[in-house]
């Protein structure tokens, strides 16, 4: 009889950190992060030292101090006494205005046009092709340029509407077009429009709860309410009687012509609208694309046991494919939004008074704290991609396959 | 990784920096040309002509340091900068100096630490508009849409005007002189501000410029001068006192045309003095004796250089005005030459 006994433990050897594969792997990962920190920290220092040199030092004392210049959009009262830091705040609403309306658009074109690419109908499905094609490979600065310029020498310009007998006309009265922008109708909240606000946010709770009951006695009893006047009844009866009843509150301040400009109702920039567009369209390109392969990646069984349950073909693709499609184009969209907000920063092309135009571009010129300034522009572009693709991935789990 | 990066590109920036300190005459001499930033073109002051050539006010400042340098007014480079680009441009070393209508203000000088070596020329920030506006004043601007120059001074001196008049507007900034000429004149904005001499030479570029008018109102001062960065005295006295040679010799009589005749001696001891016939200014620059000769032979004195680029015999058509010598009124005056 002979017991087994473990063989001693090997005492540790140094050469074992390059010669054993247990340890081999951690000693180079060990090697490259000390070198990594000694390249930074060198970095650093040298930096450092050279601004030193150069008589100056890192120092945001300047965001307290008068910007001193003036921003045409300003979704929140600023004026060029105000602070480099409100001048920037106001740039970095600019960017998230223009980032989610992109972002909006480019959704709805990159779907409607993904969808169109596999229509069984030629002509479709060629158009399709050829705008995928043409948007995607050619760069998105161009594009911004390309509507900005064609904008501003295509419209009339303001004096255009002016006279007797004007060269131009107000759509409808109400929407002018012109070189400078699009002039449209402001809402004037008045006395009593809260109400009718929050009347209008109970319609549409109430119209979700209509629809999630219908959906309810379906799978239940299998009785099929009808989904769609009941749904626009809830939303804009109660809304446009209480609206009626106390008299009107809600009222529109329609653009016209004073001095040199349209006067009242809401300026859309040509600058936005160009950058908003060219970003829309290029993005949505390859959204189509992430949208068309998310759709062929849904086993064709899949519709063909569909259509054999009976399904019509507007039901097989919102009931059965795109659901199961959602499952892979969410990831790569996520990133196209990524990309759509990060190359907002074009904006400057155009005169779009973004953060990169105010912080990035007046402010780091005005005071020249580059480094400062760039510094924070990154830290901001970060937080907001990161910012992104934290709710996109939330809504990619809640969406994704569940394993159980 | 992101902290990388972000370091990676901090450095950049600070090598960048540190490569531009001290001795940029000898690195100039040992180059063999001088790096010169200008506008990305304005008609006049710099601009390429036909052939490619630079040519202009600024341009003939450069070539009058390359001339006093090397004594070849064609060993120069000219880097093309935008009004956001010019600082880093000159900060970072990318160029030996900067002569490109840039404002003389306190802050550019202490605080980005560059040095102004003197003032080529007196400007002020004026509006121009078209004829069929009726428009006399530019406090009658209230409510224009006003095309600017982002990262320039008369973005800020167009905000403090209009605040002053209780005016408002409507700003456009755009990047370069073209953009704006383009914007200007498709009529996305009613009036276009920037130096009057700016407007001048832009005016003259356009099909119809009697269609154009610049307002009366000069709303604030841009003295306009070469500069170089803070810290390396000897260089900017070989840029400030280039500048002063031309304009002297503009006061003493000196042209490109009898600069030779001149430089063999006069019984004029200043006239001696800066070409080098008697003393040794130029060897004090650490340059050669005929340094200011070569100067003058570059593109004339200071009077010529105007009057061949922007003088009233030009498209661009500028008076005088403030930059006459001060022996005529004006505010030029070069310090003796001793």
């Amino acid at each position: 009889m002979s017991a087994i006994t473990d063989p001693p433990p090997k005492s540790f050897r140094l050469s074992m950190l390059v010669n054993d594969t247990r340890y081999r792997s951690y000693t180079f990962q060990f090697i490259a992060l000390v070198l990594l920190i000694m390249l930074v920290s060198y970095l650093g220092a040298n930096l450092v030292q050279n601004l030193a040199d150069q008589g100056q030092n890192i120092s945001y004392g300047f965001l307290g101090e008068p910007a001193g210049y003036d921003i045409n959009q300003r979704p929140i009262p600023y004026e060029n006494q105000d602070t480099h830091m409100r001048a920037a705040f106001v740039g970095v609403l600019n960017t998230l205005i223009v980032a989610f309306l992109g972002c909006l658009t480019a959704t709805i074109i990159g779907v409607f046009a993904g969808v169109a690419r596999l229509s069984q109908n030629w002509i479709v499905r060629k158009l399709m092709a050829i705008y995928v094609e043409a948007f995607r490979n050619v760069p998105v600065l161009i594009w911004i340029l390309i509507i900005y310029t064609v904008m501003t020498a295509a419209m009339p310009a303001p004096n255009a509407f002016r006279g007797d007998t004007p060269a131009a006309s107000m759509v409808l009265d109400a929407v002018a077009f012109t070189n400078r922008g699009v002039y449209v109708p402001a809402p004037i909240w008045g006395e009593g429009s809260m109400i009718v606000v929050l009347v209008f946010l109970a319609s549409i709770a109430g119209a979700i709860y209509y629809r999630r009951y219908a959906t309810k006695l379906l799978y239940d009893t299998g009785r099929l309410l009808p989904m769609g006047w009941p749904s626009l009844a809830i939303l804009f009866v109660p809304t446009l009687l209480i609206f009626f009843i106390l008299g009107q509150p809600i009222s529109l301040d329609y653009p016209v012509l004073k001095g040199f400009n349209f006067g009242g109702g809401l300026h859309i920039r040509g600058s936005l609208i160009a950058l908003w567009f060219a970003l829309a369209v290029y993005t949505g390109a390859f959204i189509a694309e992430n949208v068309r392969a998310g759709i062929q990646a849904v086993s064709h069984g899949q519709t063909e046991a569909a259509a054999s349950l009976g399904l019509r073909p507007s039901r097989i693709m919102n009931l059965v494919v795109l659901p199961q499609a959602l499952r892979v184009i969410i990831p790569p969209v996520i990133s196209q939004y990524l990309n759509l907000t990060k190359n907002s920063s074009l904006a400057i092309a155009v005169g779009y008074m973004d953060v990169t135009g105010t912080l990035g571009g007046i402010t780091l010129n005005q005071t020249g704290r580059a480094i400062e300034t760039i510094l924070l522009l990154m830290l901001f572009y970060l937080a907001i991609s990161l910012a992104i693709s934290g709710v996109m991935n939330a809504y990619n789990n809640a969406i994704k396959l569940k394993e159980r | 990784m992101k902290k990388t990066v972000f370091f990676g590109a901090l450095t950049a920036a600070g090598l960048a920096a540190g490569m531009a300190s001290a001795a940029t005459l000898d690195d100039v001499k040992a180059k063999g040309f001088l790096q010169c930033g200008v506008t990305t073109g304005l008609v006049g002051f710099a601009a390429p002509d036909a052939n490619g050539e630079w040519t202009g006010f600024d341009v003939g400042v450069c070539r009058a340091v390359a001339a006093a340098i090397f004594g070849d007014p064609t060993a120069v480079k000219f880097t093309p900068t935008t009004g956001k680009t010019r600082f880093t441009a000159l900060a970072s070393g990318e160029v030996d100096m900067l002569a490109r209508n840039t404002t003389w203000t306190f802050s550019r000088d202490v605080d980005l630490k560059f040095e102004f070596n003197g003032v080529n020329y007196y400007d002020g920030q004026g509006f121009m508009i078209p004829k069929n506006l009726g428009v006399t004043s530019a406090k009658e601007l209230d409510g224009a849409t006003v095309c600017i120059q982002t990262g320039t001074t008369t973005e800020l001196n167009l905000a403090d005007f209009f605040r002053k008049n209780n005016i408002s507007y409507e700003p456009v900034p755009i990047e370069t002189n073209a953009e704006g000429n383009q914007q200007y004149l498709a009529g996305a904005c009613d009036a276009y501000t920037t130096d009057a001499s700016g407007l001048a030479s832009t005016r003259a570029t356009f099909e119809n410029p009697q269609d154009h008018v610049i307002l009366p109102e000069i709303i604030s001062k841009e003295p306009l001068g070469p500069l170089v960065r803070h810290g390396d005295h000897e260089w900017g006295d070989v840029v400030r006192w280039t500048l002063n040679a031309l304009i002297a010799a503009e006061e003493l009589g000196v042209t490109s045309a009898n600069v030779d005749e001149l430089a063999k001696g006069t019984n004029n001891p200043e006239v001696n003095r800066l070409l080098g016939t008697e003393g040794n200014l130029g060897e004090m620059l650490g340059l050669s004796g005929d340094w200011a000769v070569n100067a003058i032979k570059a593109g004339g004195n200071y009077g010529e250089l105007f009057e061949t680029h922007i003088g009233e015999n030009t498209p661009i058509g500028l008076a005088r005005g403030l930059n006459a010598q001060w022996t005529d009124g004006g505010l030029l005056y070069s310090p003796p030459f001793r």
